[in-house]
């Protein structure tokens, strides 16, 4: 490819104090950030990554972590004391003071945690303050900010001082002002830490519909995890100022790289992180040319009440031990006629917490479906428990059990003796893993 | 006393006598600028008839803070007028005026630059201490020298007696601006003296102002000092009342002193408020309750 990430950076160092270089000297020896502490404070150490254009990259960590030295580093705001950093192939750390300037007026704008807007200029002035410094006409910019304004949903208080505005509207005036710049890149330092929660939730739904609508890259600060989660299509997790782990969510949560990215991850509401294909198992399906002695025989070897029937490995339904018998019975052979096709599959990429209702209201486990249809596993009720619950899911051998063991016993007595033989097989793995369950 | 004596007057003399010796011609040109600017002060507020003073200064005051300080102007001044104190009163006013134009001409500029470099705050604050804490008599014995009996030694006397608040409140205020919206001006790419003018100056103003109004009290209290190397105005009066224990006359011109530096002092603090109340800070913040103490204090000083 040619597009040149959007950010990169490479090995950077940032250290406060006397004799700086020294002190990344001993560090890239070895020495650890406590043993360097009486020469200077290592706030970033040999912090590497890449942005992919259009990805909302999220550098979480605790305060004190390194990680607002880092964005500050990428736009120059800081010098790194070792390391470079390219943005969108120019390079910022040796840029001049006026190469500076202009790849921050190119390139990236910032949103500020405590806001930063400046309160002598109305909101419409403090939205068009990145044009204005671009050298954009009066008239332009304006028009260009009260798009951006609207988009933010403050279309109507664009004459309206910044001191007028509660904290949640500051902070979309702030947004506004770095969309409006118009860059290809935004930085934000933990821009939505300062607001309450319920505000905080609403900015960052809003931050990902204007991502997605306008295709931004944006390198996100936060120190809450589930912000974390909830925005970054990648995180990095720092730790004393090193990247201890960088991932998409989903590795963070589910393969922890250490024991204090473990430790981390523990009070994340999974339910927003994980998704249908991240927890979802091996499906058990038969294709409808087994017809229904194939579905029985699955059944019974595998001491199910029901499974998948797939065609061309897309879904078609799924037929329960019941529905077989009563075929076997009514001497149908075709698994097509009867299927239960009113099961709805959910994505791959829906989030737990959008399929838990499905899953309590579905008789059987919840089909995950792909593209076309295809059938790419199954999320039973016991999975998706112990995936919130953040328990291993042993659940590969727990048989569904069927409703009522008697009745079903009542329907097989009403079978002929030939297709009894399959249908008991069944039945009794069933009886047996019920023994087996209250043991 | 057998401590040996260090004749250090006797070498600032010296040096003060070198300095007029090879500085003189410069010292001329100075000393004919300010004297030109002041006669042209002076000029303009004296042809007027004294009502029409009164009534541009309560214009002023009225947009400064409103009607009450208006009326407060105009009852004041023509109590000035009714004491025959009229004629001293705006050769003080000019005085003082032009005094403060310099001085802030100097202090603004020294402020910001002593705010954007710890060096030059570090050298300049020692000086200002010494200009601030010098008994102001001091200043007129050399300003004498250099510049002669007249206007020009009192005023140069008064300039660096007020520019020190100047310096202190206009770095104070830069210093204070939220470091995070001057990060945002770099983070946008302004350039510094963009960032100045758009985001330090605006959000230092209270504090500039703050300035301002101290630089045009302690200016007017030397004024009135200055009247002892020559100068015209208020404390000629005051100077010849307590020469000749004349109570009647020292509390008329005392009073006139007093009923401009309170005419002053609103309308500054007006102006200050002023732009606050555009800036719609309902929040009262540190920043912006300084001015207010600050002018209480300063009426006091300058009375």
């Amino acid at each position: 490819m040619t597009i040149p990430p959007a950010v990169e950076a490479k090995g950077l160092y940032k250290v406060f104090g006397r004799n700086p270089k020294d002190v990344v000297r001993r560090l890239k020896a070895g020495e650890t950030r406590a043993q360097v502490a009486d020469a200077g404070t290592a706030a970033v150490i040999d912090a590497s990554f890449t942005v992919q254009p259009g990805e909302i990259f999220v550098i979480m960590g605790l305060s004190g972590s390194g990680k607002s030295t880092i964005i500050r580093m990428l736009n120059g705001l800081l010098q790194p004391t070792a390391g470079e950093v390219l943005v969108q192939g120019s390079n910022v750390t040796t840029a001049s003071p006026g190469e500076l300037r202009g790849i921050r007026r190119r390139s990236m704008s910032m949103v500020f945690q405590h806001f930063a807007l400046l309160p002598h200029r109305t909101v419409l002035d403090n939205a068009a303050y990145g044009l204005e410094i671009q050298g954009v006409g009066k008239a332009e910019r304006r028009e260009r900010a009260r798009d951006i304004l609207t988009k933010v949903g403050l279309g109507d208080r664009v004459d309206a001082m910044p001191d007028e505005l509660s904290g949640g509207m500051k902070q979309r005036v702030g947004l506004a002002r770095g969309l409006a710049a118009g860059t290809d890149i935004l930085l934000m330092d933990e821009a939505f830490s300062a607001l309450d929660p319920l505000i905080r939730r609403e900015l960052q739904e809003q931050l990902v519909e204007l991502q997605q609508e306008l295709g931004r890259t944006i390198i996100f600060i936060t120190h809450d995890l589930n912000e974390a989660m909830f925005l970054g299509d990648r995180i990095a997790v720092m730790r004393d100022g090193r990247i201890v782990q960088n991932g998409t969510p989903e590795e963070i949560l589910t393969d922890p790289a250490n024991d204090y990215v473990a430790q981390f991850v523990q009070d994340v509401d999974r339910a927003r992180v994980l998704t249908a294909s991240a927890v979802m198992e091996r499906p058990l399906a038969v294709p409808v040319s087994a017809g229904i002695r194939g579905a029985l025989r699955v059944m019974r070897e595998e001491q199910v009440g029901e499974v998948y029937v797939v065609e061309n490995r897309r879904l078609v339904g799924v037929v329960t031990d019941r529905a077989v018998i009563h075929a076997v019975k009514g001497g149908t052979t075709d698994l097509r006629t009867i299927a239960d096709r009113s099961v709805h599959g959910v994505g791959p990429d829906e989030l737990l917490t959008d399929i838990v209702e499905q899953a309590v209201g579905s008789p059987v486990p919840l089909p995950v479906v792909g593209e076309s249809g295809r059938l790419l596993g199954v999320i039973p009720r016991i999975t998706l428990l112990a995936a919130l619950g953040n328990v291993p899911a042993t659940t590969q051998s727990m048989p569904i059990i069927p409703a009522t063991a008697l009745e079903l016993a009542a329907e097989i007595g009403r079978l002929e003796p030939g297709a009894l033989a399959h249908a008991a097989g069944a039945a009794d793995g069933a009886a047996a893993a019920t023994e087996g369950g209250e043991h | 006393m057998d401590i040996p004596r260090i004749p250090l007057g006797d070498w600032v003399e010296t040096f003060i006598n070198w300095v007029i010796d090879v500085l003189g011609g410069f010292f001329d040109v100075v000393s004919t600028i300010f004297s030109g600017f002041y006669d042209g002060v002076a000029w303009l507020l004296a042809t007027p008839p004294f009502w029409a003073i009164i009534l541009v200064i309560a214009a002023i005051g009225w947009l400064a803070k409103g009607w009450k300080l208006a009326v407060g102007a105009i009852v004041g001044l023509l109590l000035i007028a009714v004491l025959d104190q009229w004629e001293n009163a705006m050769d003080t006013l000019a005085l003082t005026i032009v005094a403060v134009v310099i001085a802030l001409i100097i202090a603004i500029p020294l402020g910001i630059w002593a705010a954007k470099s710890q060096t030059v705050s570090t050298i300049v604050r020692p000086i200002l201490d010494f200009l601030q804490t010098m008994p102001a008599f001091v200043y007129l014995i050399p300003a004498i020298f250099l510049f002669g009996v007249g206007v020009v030694p009192g005023m140069v006397a008064t300039i660096l007696f007020a520019v020190a608040p100047g310096v202190r409140l206009t770095e104070l205020g830069i210093r204070g601006v939220d470091p995070e919206v001057v990060e945002a001006g770099n983070a946008f790419g302004a350039t510094s003296g963009r960032i100045l003018r758009q985001i330090q100056l605006p959000l230092a103003m209270p504090s500039i102002m703050a300035g301002v109004n101290q630089v045009i009290m302690l200016a007017l209290s030397m004024a009135v000092i200055a009247s002892m190397v020559g100068g015209p105005g208020l404390g000629k009066d005051i100077i010849q009342a307590l020469s000749r224990t004349d109570i009647a006359l020292g509390f008329e011109a005392g009073l006139a002193v007093v009923i401009i530096a309170m005419i002053l002092d609103r309308i500054t603090s007006g102006f200050g408020n002023a732009k606050r109340g555009r800036k719609r800070a309902t929040s009262a913040t540190a920043n912006d309750e300084a001015p207010d103490a600050g002018a209480e204090t300063v009426v006091v000083h300058a009375g």
